[in-house]
């Protein structure tokens, strides 16, 4: 059975990552086949930084729900107050879901900012961070 | 009394250590300007202190350690330290702190790994009770940010200057 296919950026000001994870993998070593996927996941994920940037000035709200498509993969996105983008790539999952999963997202990444040593533009590190964003998709996508 | 934000207060405090680090980029001068800031805030703070907490005057250290861990978190901190670890002639105690707000969420990086982010506590004791006469060391033996279990202050007495009249009689 194929891995399900699902990939979390968030992206900050001036469209560079500061987060990027891969959630759909079971195992920790990625073999060659899935290097492949990793790179066109990644072409994916910026390639729909075009159409979030559209969709954002649309709506209020932050949750986006699917702003690109890709073959079979969607891309779904949030932003924040900031203008901080969360991508996630995945294949069909329910809206609802990918909600509350960004929701939960938001919150781990409130709590991380909040850090007086992160500034806007920093790649997070954190551990804690990392582990927390895996238990989130451990919850909702399992 | 006026009371702020504890969050307020933590991310304040956060940028003052952050813009500090920009500065000067050394660790040890960090802490140095964190005790030198703590200190003149302390010289000032005591006065605030006496003025508003009801104690009587100390008759030993060890009063002194418990007023400023009882008291004096309280009163500014909203948070009360634990005396522990007297020595043999009560000269040297630690102050253990369950929850610092300052270091609300905070999480040291790997570059500052030497820095010890609240080190203006320590020089907030260390220069209160100067203006009281009583010379004192203050430092952190054990941090959480550094990965101890909790927060700990030694404080060490190191002597006390007699009372002394300011102004010369003879003018």
């Amino acid at each position: 059975m194929a891995a399900p296919i699902l990939s979390l950026v968030i992206v900050g000001h001036e469209d560079h990552p500061i987060f990027e994870v891969d959630l759909g993998s079971r195992t920790a070593e990625p073999s060659t086949r899935d290097e492949r996927a990793q790179y066109l996941h990644q072409f994916v994920l910026h390639a729909s930084l075009d159409a979030v940037e559209e969709q954002l000035w649309t709506t209020p709200a932050m949750h986006l729900g699917t702003v690109d498509r890709f073959n079979n993969l969607q891309v779904s996105a949030y932003v924040t107050a900031a203008h901080i983008k969360f991508l996630l790539l995945h294949d069909g999952r329910s809206d609802d879901t990918i909600r509350s999963f960004f929701r939960d997202v938001y919150e781990c990444y409130l709590r991380v900012i909040m850090n007086p040593f992160i500034t806007p533009t920093t790649r997070i590190t954190s551990a804690l961070f990392q582990s927390k964003i895996r238990g989130a998709a451990r919850n909702y996508f399992r | 009394m006026e009371t702020i934000n504890s969050e307020i207060l933590s991310l304040t405090y956060g940028s003052i250590v952050r813009q500090l680090i920009t500065d000067l980029e050394d660790m040890d001068e960090v802490n140095k300007q964190l005790d030198v800031m703590g200190y003149n805030m302390g010289i000032r703070l005591i006065d605030e202190f006496l003025a508003n907490a009801r104690i009587t005057k100390c008759g030993d250290f060890k009063e002194t350690a418990e007023n400023i861990a009882k008291v004096g978190f309280k009163m500014f901190l909203n948070t009360t330290a634990t005396v522990v670890n007297w020595n043999a002639d009560n000269t040297e105690c630690g102050l253990v702190l369950e929850d610092n707000l300052l270091i609300d969420f905070v999480e040291l990086p790997e570059a500052c790994s030497k820095l010890s982010y609240c080190q203006l506590l320590c020089g907030v004791i260390r220069g209160a009770l100067e203006m009281v006469n009583i010379s004192a060391e203050c430092s952190f033996s054990r941090d959480t940010l550094h990965g101890d279990d909790t927060n700990e202050i030694h404080l060490k007495f190191t002597s006390q200057k007699a009372e002394a009249y300011p102004y010369k009689d003879d003018d």
